[in-house]
């Protein structure tokens, strides 16, 4: 078998992702890939990228044994990959210090960012800061009222947050508005998409960014097991830290790549995220992929308790990796990733992210089957403070 | 470039081999027609079930006998990225009706009782289609009427298979051009574009109000040296003066988020009357240049 090699040069995975956007964006697009295929071999790029995630993120997140969890599930080993551990608390500011460095080298001093619960707009405001330029993200004004916490930390970091008032007010909608910005202003303006979707070469470009997770994780396992996991677990909105993790693992066959999907009250219900698993290809936001939509082709809302796993549309590549064989991808609810969050924080003294811990729910529901020897990685993509408002609500406590 | 070289050497073949029986179809005969009178085209754009489905199609017969010479019936999407509000609000109105792809192939059908001469181009976004199969869009968009299709988010690249199914059925796909494309792009689309080119005239989205006459003329000069099908240029054209302007300097003038708007404002009652009047004032306007 060869390596794994995708995208191919014009972007594709299989019969998925490519370049499906207005002949106003592809000039852009264009440039975007030239300068990024030109920085992404330069050592000089990768030496300040490699510097900024140490220095400025805090990485490498450590490897943590949840011994106690592991010990109270009765079966498989779970491992924590830290990512939660990085400044602004999340994977996103992997990304978005690779892009916010790209941006400075082509020029461009004007950034914008879609977002929908926040946390991409905080990671890019966190940059924009870091690097001196100027930020616009687009929130679905929906999701501005839900997430007041975010908007505001956005502003303190001298961002502009736009409420969209558009389609369903969420996620989807930014990301439609951020095009429209960039289309309009693509002279000076850098897009920093937040997931590994949208058109070449957004979804290689993120997820080069977010392999640092993949990477490191691999020698830390050589490292402090002397082997690698079982199987790895991770979150899949968009799907930005399950590729992170996965893809430095593709070619090693032997090791499972799980993507878990937000089945919100159910995937029988019309209230889920699961792109995955009860969705059908189309083509939205610039590329070919699972969608979650209508028999007409139109997309509809989707519902998950984390707002960073409700989107309707999933990274191409994971279209590819479920369809060759090479993932699987299963479906977490509300209440099973609320079980989760609850337990971690009191089994291991970790909160984690609503997003995460739907990663959490299925390695509590897929350890005990297993033997002890076995040891299942899990991406702890992000720290929960931001949901505590929504886990208080669920609840029955108002803060 | 080398993320498209592929797909447009097959797409060459395809027409070269395959092709060269060409189909007449309404839209070159409306654009030889206006040649040889010596007039520009025009071309407004609506959304097909905006404000409402029963509307549509009189609509369609109101906008020809008030002068248009070709309708561009926009499909409905709930994600239109390109468009601006304007236009975003009449998809969401549609959207309120469910107005699907199916329908909108039925208004062509009944608006072509009635009128069997105005090309009728279908504009819109590349996931209906994909929900329906390029293959049955093609073979019923023929059966009702249509002429050609834009999908705005169906880059050359990414359309040899799309562009083949139309062809079998004689359907024009109708491609973007923009101030952005650069030179060898542009010859590459003018090989394989059918009907005529729609120019973007400005950055941005539908219904910005900032376009530059300066900047369209010396983009059509060089279009011209590579493109010999009609070139219409639409974004940003918003009233009498524009419309008239670019009439002198293009084969065709879309107007889009301008009569969206007077459809906004107007009340059922008034709004086909409304849609006429403007269109009159654009069609004397046009006429003038």
């Amino acid at each position: 078998m060869s390596a794994y090699d995708l995208p191919s040069k014009d972007g594709h995975f299989g019969p998925y992702g490519g370049i499906f956007v207005a002949e106003t964006l592809i000039s852009a697009l264009e440039d975007l890939r030239e300068q990024y295929e030109y920085f992404h071999n330069d050592p000089d790029f990768q030496a300040e990228f490699a510097y900024e995630l140490k220095h400025y993120v805090g990485r490498p997140s450590p490897i943590y044994h949840a011994k106690r969890w592991s010990e109270h599930l009765g079966g498989a080993q779970i491992l924590l990959k830290r990512e939660d551990l990085n400044h602004t608390g999340a994977h996103k500011i992997n990304n978005t210090v690779g892009q916010a460095l790209l941006a400075r080298r082509m020029g461009k001093k004007r950034v914008i960012a879609e977002t929908g619960a926040g946390q991409h707009g905080v990671a890019s405001a966190t940059v924009a800061a870091r690097y001196g330029m100027e930020c616009v993200v687009y929130m679905g004004s929906e999701d501005v009222k839900r997430q007041a916490t975010n908007v505001y930390r956005m502003k303190l970091l001298g961002a502009t947050v736009v409420p969209v008032e558009s389609g369903s007010r969420t996620l989807k909608d930014a990301l439609n508005e951020a095009m429209r910005d960039w289309v309009t202003n693509v002279e000076n303006t850098f897009y920093i998409i937040g997931t590994v979707a949208g058109p070449h070469p957004y979804p290689m470009m993120v997820r080069d960014f977010q392999a640092v997770i993949g990477n490191e994780a691999k020698a830390q396992m050589q490292e402090d097991f002397n082997r690698q996991p079982d199987a790895l677990i991770a979150c899949v909105g968009g799907g930005s830290n399950a590729i992170g993790l996965f893809y430095p693992y593709i070619d090693d066959i032997k090791v499972r790549l799980i993507g878990v999907e937000a089945a919100g009250k159910g995937i029988d219900t019309n209230q889920h995220a699961a792109t995955l698993s009860m969705g059908k290809p189309g083509v939205l936001h610039g590329n070919r992929t699972y969608l979650i939509q209508d028999e007409h082709g139109q997309i509809i809302e989707t519902h998950s308790i984390s707002a960073g796993l409700d989107y309707p549309g999933v990274g191409p590549e994971h279209a590819w990796l479920k369809d060759c064989g090479r993932a699987e991808y299963v479906a977490i609810t509300d209440d099973e990733a609320l079980g989760a969050f609850h337990t971690l924080c009191r089994y291991e003294g970790i909160m984690p992210a609503l997003e995460s811990s739907h990663a959490l729910a299925y390695a509590a529901k897929y350890a005990p089957t297993l033997p002890k020897d076995k040891l299942l990685l899990v991406n702890l993509s992000g720290r929960g403070d931001k949901d505590m408002a929504t886990v208080a609500q669920m609840s029955g406590l108002a803060l | 470039m080398q993320i498209s070289l592929e797909s447009f050497k097959n797409l060459m073949n395809f027409f070269s081999e395959e092709n060269n029986t060409k189909k007449v179809n309404r839209i070159s005969t409306t654009f030889t027609a206006l040649k040889n009178q010596n007039r520009k085209a025009l071309i407004p754009f609506i959304t097909a079930g905006d404000p409402n489905p029963e509307i549509t199609v009189q609509l369609m017969h109101q906008l020809v006998q008030s002068g248009a010479d070709i309708i561009e019936l926009g499909v409905p999407f709930s994600d239109p990225m390109a468009d601006g509000p304007t236009i975003q609000r009449s998809s969401e109105r549609a959207l309120k009706h469910h107005v699907n792809l199916n329908d909108v192939l039925d208004m062509v059908a009944e608006f072509r009782k009635m009128n069997t001469d105005t090309p009728v181009v279908l504009m819109g976004y590349a996931n209906p289609v994909e929900a329906m199969g390029y293959e049955s869009f093609a073979t019923r968009a023929k059966d009702c009427g249509v002429d050609g299709i834009l999908i705005v988010d169906y880059p050359p690249e990414e359309s040899s298979k799309w562009v083949q199914c139309l062809d079998q059925q004689g359907i024009n796909a109708i491609f973007l051009l923009s101030p952005t494309t650069p030179q060898e792009r542009i010859e590459q689309v003018a090989k394989l574009a059918k009907g005529y080119i729609y120019y973007v005239s400005l950055k941005g989205v539908t219904g910005a109000s900032h376009l530059d006459l300066q900047d369209v003329s010396t983009m059509l000069k060089r279009l011209r040296n590579y493109i010999s099908l009609p070139i219409g240029v639409g974004f940003g054209i918003r009233d009498g003066a524009t419309a008239k302007a670019v009439a002198g300097l293009a084969d065709a003038v879309v107007v889009g988020s301008r009569i969206i708007e007077e459809i906004e404002r107007s009340s059922d009652a008034e709004l086909l009357d409304n849609a006429g009047n403007l269109l009159r004032t654009l069609r004397k306007a046009v006429d003038s240049n």
